[in-house]
C-alpha cells in the first residue's frame, strides 16, 4: 500500500533531532500502550504483518499527525474491533458494554520471558530453488498494491544487485491479509545511490533493501 | 486531527487525552479477561531495565577482543549473539555489519521502526521519526551532520533498510589507544548510536578522563 508510512526519500520533513539520554518511554501511557500491543496479540490471534497493516492503512494526515505509540494504539483498536473483541461504543465510552468473547489464551506475567525469548522466527523450509543468485542484476517491480507490501516505493522500477540470499521467509503481502504464510525467497538487494536519486547523487552511497522474490524481476 | 495537534503532537492536553483513553482501554481489556496487567508490568520492566543497548555493547566488545567470536558474529550473527544470552523477539534473524575505514554502515527502517530489540532495546524516537526515515536512504551524510559529525568524503556509506524481518546491527570500529583494555572497559565505549551507524564509538579519553 502506498501509504504515508512509506517515507524513504520523502522531502519536507527537515533534519533529524537526536535526543540526548532519551528515556525508553516518554509518558506513562506509552508504556501501557506498548505492553498492551504485545500482550493482545496472544488472545487476538493476529500476526505481526496484520499489526503493521492495521497501523499503516489510515489516511496520511492521520498517520503523520499521530505520535508513534498513538499509531500502535489505533492499530490494536482496529484489530480488536475487526474481531469484535472490543466494540467502537466501548472504546468511545471507556467501559465494558458487551460480553467478552472467549479467547484461547492470554499472556500471563510468568509467560512473558518465554514469549519474548521465543519471538516469531519467519524463516521456513526451502521447497523450491531460488530464482536469483548473488551478483544477479534485478529490477524492483513497479508495483502499487492497495494491500500490504514491504517493497518501499523509492526502489520500485530501479535496478539493483543481489547481495545476499537470506533464506525462505513468511511473505508479509499474503500473511497480512489472512492468505497464509506463503513463504518466499528473501534477498538483500543493493542499489547504487545515483541509480535511486538522480537529483542527489552520492557516488559512494549504496542502499540495500530486503526484497522477497515476487518483488523482483531479472534486469 | 487539527492543525494545532499536527504542529504540537506532544502537547499536554493531547497527552492527557491519550492517557485517559489508554487507561480506559486497559481496564476494558482487563475486565474482559484479555490481558493480565501484571504481564504488562513485566513487559515494561523488561524493556526499561533489562534489554537495551548495553547488551549490544557487550557483543561489540567481545567481537573486538575475540577474533573467533568476531568471525562467527559476522558470518551468522543470531547464534553468535545467542552465546551471550541475547535472543528472541525482533532478534530472530540478526545480521551484523562491520564498519571499516573504507565503509560506514547505517541502519534504518523507512517503513516504520524495525530494530534489533535483543541487542539495542526499543528504538529511540528519532529512529522512528519521519525525518530519519525519509533522509537516511537519500542523504545519510546529512543525517550524520544532524548527529554532529562528518564522515570522510572518501568513505563509502551503505544504508541498510530493514524492509523484512532481518535486523541489522553495526559493529563500529574499535577506537585507537585501547590496546590491552578489558571487554568491560571496551563496552563502555560502545554507544547505541554507534551500533545504528549514526555515531562512532567513544574515544578512550572520554571515559578515562
Amino acid at each position: 500500500m502506498d501509504g504515508a508510512h512509506d517515507m524513504g526519500g520523502a522531502a519536507g520533513f527537515g533534519p533529524v533531532h537526536p535526543e540526548p539520554n532519551e528515556p525508553v518511554f516518554h509518558a506513562a501511557w506509552e508504556r501501557r500502550a506498548f505492553a498492551m500491543t504485545l500482550a493482545m496479540a496472544m488472545p487476538g490471534g493476529w500476526n505481526i504483518d496484520m499489526s503493521r497493516f492495521a497501523r499503516e492503512n489510515r489516511p496520511g494526515a492521520d498517520y503523520l499527525g499521530m505520535s508513534y505509540y498513538q499509531i500502535w494504539l489505533a492499530g490494536i483498536e482496529r484489530l480488536m474491533q475487526e474481531r469484535h473483541l472490543v466494540e467502537a461504543d466501548e472504546l468511545a465510552a471507556g467501559k465494558v458494554m458487551h460480553p467478552a468473547k472467549p479467547v484461547a489464551k492470554i499472556l500471563t506475567a510468568d509467560g512473558v520471558a518465554a514469549m519474548l525469548h521465543r519471538g516469531g522466527p519467519t524463516e521456513r523450509p526451502v521447497t523450491a530453488p531460488a530464482l536469483f543468485a548473488v551478483g544477479d542484476r534485478v529490477r524492483a517491480k513497479d508495483m502499487h498494491p492497495p494491500t500490504h507490501t514491504r517493497l518501499p516505493r523509492y526502489v520500485r522500477g530501479h535496478v539493483g544487485r543481489i547481495d545476499a540470499i537470506r533464506g525462505v521467509h513468511v511473505f508479509p503481502d499474503s500473511n497480512a491479509h489472512g492468505g497464509g504464510e506463503a513463504p518466499q525467497w528473501l534477498y538483500t538487494v543493493s542499489f547504487n545511490g545515483a541509480e535511486l536519486w538522480a537529483d542527489a547523487p552520492d557516488p559512494l552511497l549504496e542502499v540495500t533493501v530486503d526484497a522477497f522474490e515476487p518483488y523482483l524481476e531479472r534486469a | 486531527m487539527t492543525d494545532h495537534h499536527h504542529d504540537h503532537p506532544h502537547d499536554h492536553s493531547e497527552l492527557s487525552e491519550t492517557d485517559l483513553r489508554v487507561r480506559a482501554l486497559e481496564s476494558i481489556l482487563t475486565e474482559k479477561g484479555y490481558i493480565d496487567p501484571a504481564a504488562l508490568d513485566v513487559l515494561i520492566e523488561t524493556y526499561e531495565s533489562k534489554v537495551g543497548p548495553r547488551n549490544g555493547a557487550r557483543v561489540v566488545a567481545r567481537a573486538w577482543t575475540d577474533p573467533a567470536f568476531r568471525s562467527r558474529l559476522l558470518s551468522d550473527a543470531t547464534p553468535a549473539i545467542g552465546e551471550l544470552g541475547y535472543a528472541g523477539r525482533q532478534g530472530e534473524h540478526i545480521v551484523a555489519v562491520e564498519n571499516t575505514p573504507e565503509l560506514h554502515n547505517m541502519v534504518v527502517c523507512t517503513l516504520c521502526s524495525c530494530y534489533p530489540w535483543p541487542v539495542l532495546g526499543l528504538p529511540p524516537v528519532w529512529y522512528k521519526s519521519a525525518p530519519y526515515r525519509a533522509k537516511a536512504v537519500k542523504d545519510p551524510r546529512g543525517v550524520l551532520k544532524d548527529f554532529g559529525f562528518e564522515l570522510a568524503p572518501t568513505t563509502k556509506i551503505r544504508v541498510w533498510d530493514s524492509t523484512a524481518e532481518i535486523r541489522y546491527f553495526v559493529v563500529p570500529m574499535r577506537p585507537e589507544g585501547t590496546d590491552g583494555w578489558s571487554e568491560d572497559q571496551l563496552a563502555e565505549l560502545v554507544t547505541r548510536d554507534s551500533m545504528i551507524g549514526t555515531g562512532l564509538a567513544k574515544q578512550p579519553e572520554k571515559v578515562t578522563g
